[in-house]
């Protein structure tokens, strides 16, 4: 049995890389999920994958298929939409989802209309998005690296981070750190998302980053608590994904997201903190 | 005196603007559906067709998405040609959408159709009615989306290979059928067209012999060909090549784990030489199975659209020429 869960991952090579990638990522994404989540920006990783368009097109019509160039133009565009996005909220009686819509709508349009203009016939985030057992040298440096950044960031930025979600008028009264807190978590969530996008494809990279948090929310009570739940969660859907794709054959990013799906379900039944099932049953009376 | 003279301008102008349409018409309107068929409707039609491709150079047909200007070009079009088996899952919708009622040529009618590699590892040849079933069930029942997509599975038993003019063989079948089309949209025109056929279907047989004798020429233990999707079936079948892809049909597919495994550890045991990329598909997967099993990239083929003017492979006998040489050079060492 154990030999059956481990041989795949001795014999090749790509199984391997697609585990460690999955690793780094199931580290540094659902921290980041948890956050969104908390701050009902769940739906941003969703957006996010179209929003880039506009600078993936712009990068294409400047240096061709470099995908350093397209990479740098999503992460640019991505950037913009999401400080648009947190400046408008902030701002005006717009709120943080409406204003994510309004502008992401309006990034995926530019790009459209960037990339029928110019009449290519390459589909753009086709080509960019990348797969999780197709893990080159350069994208596993690059979703290790930025996994090492988010985390000690995170670290840094911790307090402030979740004081700025549960009660922000609060933190903007006693100290100055509120708005770059929130700006440099709009740049960790971009920055995540874009080369989750280009290492393992859009399905995993905004499934990894929100599933296993949602999921850890049936689990805990603090953030931190829901942090570790969903990073283990997610790692432990990575694993069980490669595997089932391995042995049954079927394609490998949906699998690893239909384990984190899984997880999801069984939480919302058997969560220790809030799970259906324990709520049906009748609660101990105090009795005389 | 002014009057008069910028009156006479005009006039001419006006008759000059109005004759000039009149001379535009006497081109025939094509639409081609990909840059293979807007090559052969050319080497066809002559200075008789006016041919405007859907799917350029280097493009994907699989997950090709038409747009409204697309839409304005098949309204005034006279004829249209297309594949068939199910390659262009976005024309039926893009016929309804632009009022469409000139002639249809299916390039691909009377091609004994191929199907998919189902899980035996096994082609079979797909019976005329079956696929004409298969064929009619994906056009009408199914729902496609805007990409396209054949089928999901890559071991899809019953699935038609759409790629049929990657055999010479079946490249004359499209050149008759696009013949006739032609003389049915131009009637006039028919002695031009069945002259530039003739001398089309000559070069077509000639390459046909050479790319024979190349490939018969190869070793019998170098001919698996490892491509990104499955599109050299016919080439497989008509010239002696067993064909292995991690992507089935279309290049919208995502491959399996086992699928990319069974790939490296065919490649380790029968030591493959080489693994060919495509001009239309992300080249990471294959540079992955390429690393790990030792197979050293042996190029670029041209699958489901032709090259750039500039480039290696614009017209389809330079596709086949450039295919030929590649897979040589690739698998005979």
């Amino acid at each position: 049995m154990i030999d059956a869960l481990v041989q795949p991952f001795i014999e090749f090579a790509f199984m391997r890389r697609a585990l460690v990638g999955s690793l780094a990522i199931s580290l540094t994404a659902p921290p980041i999920g948890v956050l969104l989540m908390l701050r009902r920006m769940s739906l941003m990783g969703d957006a996010m994958g179209h929003a880039i368009l506009p600078g993936a097109a712009i990068g294409y019509l400047l240096a061709g298929l470099s995908l350093f160039a397209m990479s740098l133009g999503g992460f640019a565009a991505g950037l913009a939409v999401a400080m648009a996005a947190g400046l408008v909220a902030r701002s005006t009686v717009i709120r943080e989802d409406a204003s994510l819509a309004g502008f992401y709508l309006l990034s995926l349009s530019l790009g459209v209309m960037l990339v029928s203009i110019r009449g290519s016939n390459v589909d753009l985030l086709h080509v960019l998005f990348g797969s999780v057992l197709a893990l080159d040298d350069a994208a596993l440096l690059l979703v290790a690296a930025i996994a090492s950044v988010s985390l000690v960031t995170l670290a840094v930025i911790y307090r402030p981070l979740v004081l700025e979600c549960f009660d922000p008028h609060f933190l903007r009264s006693v100290s100055r750190w509120s708005s770059p807190t929130h700006l440099i978590f709009l740049v960790l969530v971009v920055l995540n998302l874009v080369a989750g996008f280009q290492a393992l494809g859009t399905l995993m990279a905004v499934g990894i980053m929100l599933l296993p948090a949602i999921s850890a929310r049936f689990w805990a009570d603090d953030a931190a608590g829901m942090i570790g739940v969903s990073m283990v969660a997610a790692f432990a859907s990575s694993l069980i994904g490669l595997l089932f794709s391995y042995y049954v054959n079927v394609p490998t990013g949906p699998a690893v997201i239909l384990a984190c799906g899984a997880f999801y379900l069984a939480s919302m039944l058997v969560g220790i903190r809030g799970g259906v099932l324990w709520r049906l049953m009748p609660a101990k009376h105090l009795e005389a | 005196m002014r009057h008069r003279f910028t009156a006479c301008l005009g006039a001419a102008l006006l008759v000059l603007g109005v004759s000039m349409p009149a001379h535009a018409a006497d081109k025939l309107k094509t639409v081609a559906s990909f840059s293979i068929l807007g090559d052969m409707v050319k080497n066809v039609g002559g200075d008789r067709v006016d041919v405007v491709t859907l799917v350029g150079p280097n493009g994907d047909a699989h997950v090709f998405r038409p747009t409204p200007a697309d839409a304005k070009t098949l309204a005034k079009a006279d004829l249209l040609v297309v594949n068939g088996l199910g390659f262009e899952g976005w024309m039926e919708r893009l016929e309804k959408s632009s009022g469409f009622d000139g002639q249809t040529a299916v390039a691909s009618k009377g091609v004994t159709p191929l199907k998919m590699i189902d899980e035996d590892g096994y082609r079979d040849e797909a019976e005329a009615d079956h696929d004409d079933h298969d064929h009619d069930d994906h056009a009408k029942g199914e729902d496609h989306d805007d990409r396209g997509e054949l089928a999901a599975g890559h071991h899809h038993h019953g699935d038609i290979d759409p790629h049929a003019w990657q055999d010479l063989a079946n490249g004359e079948i499209y050149v008759v059928n696009i013949r006739d089309g032609l003389i049915a949209a131009d009637p006039e025109g028919k002695a031009v067209y069945e002259a530039n056929a003739e001398k089309y279907l000559a070069a077509l047989k000639a390459e046909n012999k050479v790319v024979k004798a190349t490939m018969a020429a190869l070793p019998k233990d170098h001919r698996r060909l490892i491509t990104s999707h499955d599109a050299f079936g016919y080439f497989a079948k008509a010239y002696g090549l067993e064909i292995l892809a991690p992507e089935a049909a279309s290049t919208e597919d995502e491959p399996s784990a086992q699928d990319v495994a069974n790939i490296i550890r065919q490649i380790r045991k029968d030591k493959i030489p080489a693994v060919f990329l495509e001009n239309i598909t992300n080249p990471k997967l294959l540079e992955q199975i390429s690393k790990e099993s030792g197979a050293k990239i042996g190029g670029t083929l041209y699958s489901d659209a032709l090259s750039g003017k500039d480039s290696t492979a614009p017209t389809y006998l330079d596709m086949f020429k450039h295919n030929v040489e590649t897979l040589n050079a690739g698998l005979s060492s």
